[in-house]
């Protein structure tokens, strides 16, 4: 890096100039959500009695810790699956060269393109006949299918890069193929494994037409689903609907800062897949 | 005795590993999207099991339909606009943070942050942000620009603008880390000895950044144009697809048309439109950067 130059000095503090315009709403949310109902300032006014009752409020009447709850379970068992079985389906996909396998390769791909808008519809049906509307496994199966094109992108491009003579060696050593994917392949997967844990678990957790399709009517809900319904009931009592969306933001946030550098290497690290 | 096989190393993985995945994908994606194109020519309710087939009759129904229509050109015109910004601004930002400043590494975790945020989320906070008595409007005023204060999300020439600003608003930080990781690439010899050779920063830019930086831009337009070309939450969220229908884009009318009106047929007439665009979109995308990335190689 070159010196700490005047110059330097002053793209700093544009820099910082810029992160404080990103971060404006931010203090607009946080600001409405801790100020009570009468008090009808302007939004850039420091609120000057803070309350937590919109928290409160907003946790019980949108029932937010059953919403959370789902989009812990589905996130989780959604994204374990579609790691698990993707990774194990990328190694013969990358590893055999015949014509047959290259074929299926392209036709998972293909999945890439096709937007599940067309997809969703006709499943709508199946999830209906199959009695899961309603229940956050129509959502687990669902993300567990869907991303598999995605993740299976990521591995297979990884794969192929990665020399064979470790799994060749685990195999005459007398491993069976499962042994050798377990014990050899899986542990130097580990860094893109690492990216599409991060990208597929923001993808599930933020999704907000599929619940709104497959759960729409029923009791359960994920977090994004429970946020529009709330704002739906409450459609002019913002100081109760800002409190809403802070406790939806504050996990996501939390997680965040902590993995910080993870996830952000994880976000840039499809570009070298 | 056992029979040694000749070049044990060889065999290679079973087929089988691929069955789960194969499995729930088929199961997934490939029937449904298949079911999905065939409704396509039907008149379809989503109810009722009796439908009979219409040929091409919804693609023709589309032509003639304003909304339908008014929908494509939203929808191009936001994957475009989103497209060109977020991937400007976040070009900026990465060469602004890939510099000699202290805060780079705050500024890095800050300026990504809206990226992890629900959709949904951040576009009902902005929905208040923009209306009449929000926030920005109360900035506008603060700071001597109170003829600028309008109804963002209200006003039918505006809204659509609004949509793509909240969107470059969350996502210009992804854009910038991608270039950033591309920037890190670029090994600081080079840019010194191209200074010792007398070219100035923007010629560095150009003849010596720009071109190593040929597969972040590959991944952002990518990421983009086809996240822009699907939008639906945060119209969802911020319009609604309003004013009348002003920021109506493809995904909004498909999900309208086939759960408040119960079109089904045409609805999925128009995701096999989305289909299209999205695949033309991406291949043409594909070829045209990856001769570009050969040639800067």
């Amino acid at each position: 890096m070159t010196r700490y130059r005047p110059r330097t000095l002053a793209l700093e503090l544009a820099m910082i100039a810029v992160a404080l315009f990103v971060g404006f709403p931010v203090y607009v949310l946080v600001n409405l959500a801790v100020r009570p109902t009468s008090d009808t300032s302007s939004p850039l006014h420091p609120t000057t009695s803070p309350t937590l009752d919109n928290f409160t409020q907003a946790w019980q009447q949108g029932s937010l810790g059953g919403a959370l709850a789902n989009s812990v379970l589905v996130t989780v068992c959604s994204v374990v699956i579609v790691l698990a079985i993707s990774s194990l389906a990328a190694y013969p996909l990358a590893r055999i060269t015949a014509r047959w396998s290259r074929t299926t390769y392209l036709l998972v791909l293909l999945g890439l393109v096709l937007p599940f808008q067309l997809a969703s519809l006709p499943l709508y049906q199946t999830m209906r006949d199959l009695g899961l509307l309603g229940t956050p496994w129509a959502l687990v199966l669902f993300y567990a299918g869907l991303q598999v094109p995605f993740t299976v992108f990521l591995y297979v491009g990884f794969l192929r890069a990665l020399p064979r003579d470790f799994e060749d060696a685990a195999l005459i050593d007398g491993c069976t193929p499962l042994q050798g994917f377990r014990y050899v392949v899986l542990p130097m997967l580990k860094p893109i494994t690492v990216t599409a844990l991060v990208l597929n678990t923001v993808a599930v957790w933020n999704d907000f037409f599929t619940p709104l399709l497959y759960l729409s009517g029923s009791a359960q809900q994920t977090m994004p689903v429970a946020i529009a319904g709330f704002v739906g009931q409450y459609v002019t009592d913002w100081n109760l609907i800002f409190a809403a969306l802070v406790i939806s933001i504050l996990p996501v946030l939390i997680v965040y800062f902590l993995l910080q550098r993870s996830i952000i290497s994880g976000f840039a690290g499809g570009l070298k897949g | 005795m056992k029979v040694v096989p000749a070049r044990p190393g060889r065999t290679g993985p079973p087929w089988w590993f691929m069955a789960p995945a194969l499995l729930l994908f088929t199961f997934v994606v490939l029937i449904p999207s298949g079911r999905g194109v065939y409704y396509a020519f039907t008149d379809w309710d989503g109810l009722n099991p009796d439908f009979s087939f219409v040929g091409l009759g919804n693609f023709a129904d589309m032509l003639r339909d304003a909304d339908a229509k008014q929908a494509v050109w939203h929808t191009l015109l936001i994957a475009v606009s989103i497209t060109v910004i977020q991937n400007g601004v976040g070009l900026v930002l990465a060469l602004g943070v890939n510099t000699a400043i202290k805060s780079r590494n705050l500024l890095r975790v800050l300026l990504f942050a809206p990226a992890v945020v629900t959709p949904i989320v951040t576009a009902y906070l902005w929905r208040n942000l923009l209306g009449p008595d929000g926030a920005v409007n109360s900035l506008l005023g603060a700071v001597g620009l109170g003829d600028w204060r309008q109804d963002w999300l209200g006003n039918p020439d505006l809204a659509l603008w609004a949509v793509v600003g909240v969107i470059v608003w969350q996502y210009a930080g992804y854009s910038m880390v991608i270039f950033l990781a591309g920037l890190q690439s670029v090994p600081q010899e080079i840019h010194e000895a191209a200074a010792i050779d007398g070219a100035g920063p923007v010629r560095r830019f150009w003849s010596v950044t720009r071109p190593l930086l040929a597969p972040a831009f590959t991944i952002n337009l990518m990421l983009s144009i086809i996240g822009g070309i699907k939008l639906f939450d945060q119209v969802y969220a911020l319009t609604g697809g309003g004013p009348g229908h002003a920021t109506d884009t493809i995904s909004t009318l498909i999900y309208k048309d086939a759960f408040t009106l119960g079109e089904f047929g045409y609805s999925i007439a128009l995701a096999v439109v989305l289909t299209i665009i999205v695949a033309v979109a991406s291949t043409g995308q594909y070829f045209f950067l990856s001769r570009n990335e050969r040639a800067a190689s």
